[in-house]
């Protein structure tokens, strides 16, 4: 006998672990999502049966697979529907019966074709970001809706259709061929970032819930880098975001406000945390091909790497986005360049810079509001106040909102 | 897997381009068809004629038959054309799609229902 509370915390262990390998070899050989997940959920509950009275296998993570994989063919052989598909995988059936190593080639592999088939560019980026955190994360429904503030209902559709049209428009469960990778791999990557960003800057209600989407956004990049060792995109979007986690919590005051980077208290940052990332750059850096990832990944480590803020290596700074802004010639980009040539040459250059951004920029909350700043600064407050009230409108962050208030409220100094 | 292969372009077609211009884009065309169906991969397909010579009909809930000029979308982009698929997936379908050589159409990659197919014509 092993203790019923043993075998819950194993369990629970090994499924964090192992889960997304699971579902990725079942999502193979069935070719249905729906059950896969639903052969993971009855291993589990198997486990809970046996684990107690027969004591804890060797291999739990192998166990698991066994079981599921027996049920699975228990269920092509009891289902018409799948009686061709397990003609067809009539050679693999020693493959199904026999347990699966952890670590193994052929499991690294099927998470990766999970990946990629979840982040599909003809899924919508809503059913991708779905598909992802729910599949490969391990997520529930309801984690994912809270996360994302919808309905529970809402992300359930998204699910439901997504899942559909990978069986009815034959959208393959592989690994992309070389020449669709970095488009796909792009795909992949902007998943993961959007959800990290959706967890990193959140602010309001839900905090809790959205915070952990950026560790399971962190989570699921550092799997990815796993499988692909030899892809820098991947490592450096990683280090980019564990840069930022580092120093999550100097982000917030007490009250929820953000606080800028220019007041930071730098001691409550990570360091050694951000002396992790810098070497997973260096290293990415050395593969070559230094993508979008790894340049903005360079310029938050300038700022991770500064003992204040007006020690900064400005000039590395807008060097590193000299070489962004031909990779990605955004807006955006353009902006955040100019700030910091802003702070190489003063607020006016900075200005002259961002007034033709204007046009483009209109409805981006934080383009006002650096304009409020660097007007502020030249000591033109009552256009700064202006600035910062068109931003205002444009934002729902709390945090963010907290903060432009703040300033409209101070009186004009020097 | 069977696929729908439908092909829009601008309105006024190749009206840009000039009568050399348009024989070539033709001639790219006949010879990117020829290989697709060749390989099996195209089984079936036509140009159609522009979307101003188009009919629409439309059933109103008793059954009643409105008969009105012109096309049932009307926009920039008219279908033009049309090929039923026969690949393995729906990555095969983009990669042949992608490789249309109008450079200036709308392609869209529409699954067919198989499970019952429609009866043999004579």
């Amino acid at each position: 006998m092993t203790e019923r509370s043993a075998v819950d915390a194993s369990l629970e262990l090994v499924l964090r672990e192992e889960r997304t390998r699971l579902v990725a070899s079942l999502v193979r050989i069935l070719g249905d999502w729906d059950l896969a997940e639903e052969l993971v959920q009855e291993a589990a509950i198997a486990a809970l049966e046996h684990w107690p009275v027969d004591g804890l296998p060797r291999n739990l993570g192998a166990w698991l697979m066994t079981t599921a994989r027996r049920r699975a063919v228990d269920r092509l052989r009891r289902d018409a529907r799948y009686r061709q598909r397990l003609v067809q995988l009539g050679e693999e059936a020693d493959e199904m019966e026999r347990p699966i190593a952890t670590g193994g080639p052929l499991g690294a592999d099927d998470r990766l074709r999970l990946l990629f088939t979840c982040c599909h560019p003809a899924l919508s980026r809503e059913a991708q970001v779905a598909l992802t955190l729910r599949t490969v994360g391990g997520l529930e429904t309801s984690q994912v809706a809270r996360a994302f503030l919808v309905p529970e209902a809402t992300v359930a559709q998204r699910l439901v259709r997504a899942k559909r049209k990978i069986r009815d428009a034959g959208i393959p469960f592989r690994i992309p061929e070389s020449s669709e990778l970095p488009e796909r791999l792009e795909q992949v990557l902007a998943v993961l970032y959007l959800v990290f960003n959706e967890g990193y800057l959140a602010s309001d209600g839900a905090v809790s819930a959205r915070r952990e989407l950026a560790t399971d956004a962190e989570w699921l990049t550092s799997l990815l880098v796993r499988l692909m060792p030899d892809e820098p995109e991947p490592l450096a979007l990683l280090a980019l975001m564990r840069l930022h986690l580092a120093r999550i919590d100097a982000r917030f005051s007490d009250d929820g406000s953000l606080i800028l980077l220019t007041d930071q208290d730098r001691s409550r940052w990570d360091h050694d945390a951000i002396r992790g990332a810098a070497a997973s750059l260096d290293r990415a850096a050395r593969m070559g091909r230094p993508g979008p990832y790894l340049l903005q990944a360079a310029i938050v480590a300038v700022h991770a790497e500064a003992p204040s803020y007006g020690e900064t290596d400005w000039a590395e700074v807008v060097a590193l986005y000299d070489r962004l802004i031909r990779l990605q010639p955004t807006p955006v980009v353009a902006l955040n360049r100019a700030l910091a040539l802003g702070e190489l040459q003063g607020p006016a250059a900075a200005l002259a810079e961002i007034e033709p951004l204007a046009p483009r920029l209109d409805g981006y909350h934080l383009f006002h509001a650096a304009r409020g700043e660097l007007l502020r600064r030249l000591n033109r407050h009552d256009e700064a106040r202006e600035a910062d009230r068109r931003a205002l409108a444009l934002t729902d962050n709390p945090a963010e909102r907290r903060l432009l208030q703040a300033r409209l409220m101070e009186p004009n100094g020097p | 897997m069977k696929y729908m292969l439908i092909i829009a372009g601008a309105d006024d077609g190749w009206a840009h381009l000039s009568e050399a211009e348009q024989g070539a884009l033709y001639e790219k065309i006949r010879a990117w068809w020829g290989e697709h169906a060749a390989a099996g991969e195209i089984l079936d397909g036509h140009e159609l004629q522009p979307g101003s010579t188009a009919t629409t009909i439309r059933r109103s809930p008793s059954g009643e038959a409105t008969v009105t000029d012109g096309p049932f979308v009307e926009g920039k982009e008219m279908v033009a054309g049309y090929g039923i698929l026969d690949l393995p997936d729906l990555d095969a379908a983009i990669r042949l799609a992608s490789s249309w050589p109008g450079t200036m159409d709308t392609l869209e990659i529409r699954p067919i229902v198989e499970r019952e197919a429609m009866p043999e014509t004579a």
